[in-house]
């Protein structure tokens, strides 16, 4: 079934703050595989001209797209999301997300489109920080595929 | 931020050093919970395949983390990433078995952007498969 149209514009209130730690930064580095010290060691970091350690670059969908579970699971939108797969996703970077951080993330639906069957639900997260400012925006695209002929 | 690259020494084409980077499902298994993703389709074959995949598949967010290794790797501060965007083409199919996938990537210097800034635009394959699309990071040089 297609999704309501106007859905499109619709902004979700902002998440409780989520405290980016210094080990889930380094669990989610060594997830990974990647050895970059800026991620790991403080001293590293603030040679870089970081007060400390840095999150990998996509570190931060975690949280956005925790938050995006409000949109997902908004019973008024009705997305299918066991046919939900992730199309696109995109970051734009104002500063790192670092260890300290205190993010809320407010999510706004973009776009929603019908293409042969499939719903297409476009979600804005804009990431911020305790003291208000812009860390991070977030795009993510999700596809529910149309559901088979029964 | 502190990139080690300096925007006189890029032109269009340069080329990054290329990576390639093995996942098998251990691997998945620790993306999972190092992100919070525990979606059955990257741990359980029998789901997998019953939701009509080939097998498990990695995390479409495991390769794109894995992607932009390198860039940050080429440019040093992973902050002088300043956008980065993919399109999810193809699943990574990750078989149970001691070899799991491997994800090629390769980079080149597609754009150069004002402020000494650069747009790189990366491609990445596994089993002969483009995984990544429109896969492309705006990148801060010294």
């Amino acid at each position: 079934m297609a999704l309501d149209q106007s859905f499109v514009g619709r902004a979700y209130p902002p998440t409780a703050p989520y405290e980016v730690g210094r080990e889930k930064i380094r669990e989610f580095a060594e997830a990974v595989g990647d050895t970059n010290p800026a991620y790991t060691d403080p001293e590293a970091a603030k040679a870089l001209g970081h007060s400390d350690v840095i999150a990998p670059p996509t570190f931060v969908f975690a949280i956005t797209f925790k938050a995006a579970g409000q949109v997902i699971e908004d019973p008024q939108l009705g997305l299918d999301y066991s046919r939900v797969v992730h199309g696109d996703q995109k970051f734009t970077y104002k500063r790192p997300v670092r260890a300290g951080d205190r993010l809320s993330v407010t999510s706004t639906i973009e776009a929603v489109k019908s293409m042969a069957g499939n719903d297409i639900l476009d979600i804005r997260g804009d990431v911020h920080d305790e003291s208000g400012e812009h860390v991070v925006t977030a795009w993510t695209k999700l596809v529910a595929r149309a559901a088979e002929e029964a | 931020m502190a990139a080690k690259i300096s925007y006189a020494d890029v032109e269009v084409g340069t080329e990054l050093p290329a990576q390639s980077f093995p996942v098998t499902r251990a691997t998945l298994v620790r993306y999972a919970g190092a992100s919070g993703d525990f979606n059955p389709i990257h741990w359980n074959e029998k789901f997998a395949t019953e939701v009509g995949l080939p097998n498990v598949i990695a995390h479409g967010m495991f390769t794109m983390a894995e992607a932009i290794r390198v860039v940050t790797d080429w440019v040093g501060d992973p902050a002088a990433v300043v956008e980065y965007g993919v399109r999810f083409t193809k699943p990574v199919i990750v078989p149970n078995d001691d070899k799991g996938a491997l994800i090629e990537v390769s980079a080149k210097v597609a754009v150069l952007l004002e402020d000494n800034r650069v747009r790189v635009d990366l491609t990445a394959m596994s089993a002969g498969q483009k995984v990544l699309g429109m896969s492309r990071a705006v990148v801060q040089l010294a």
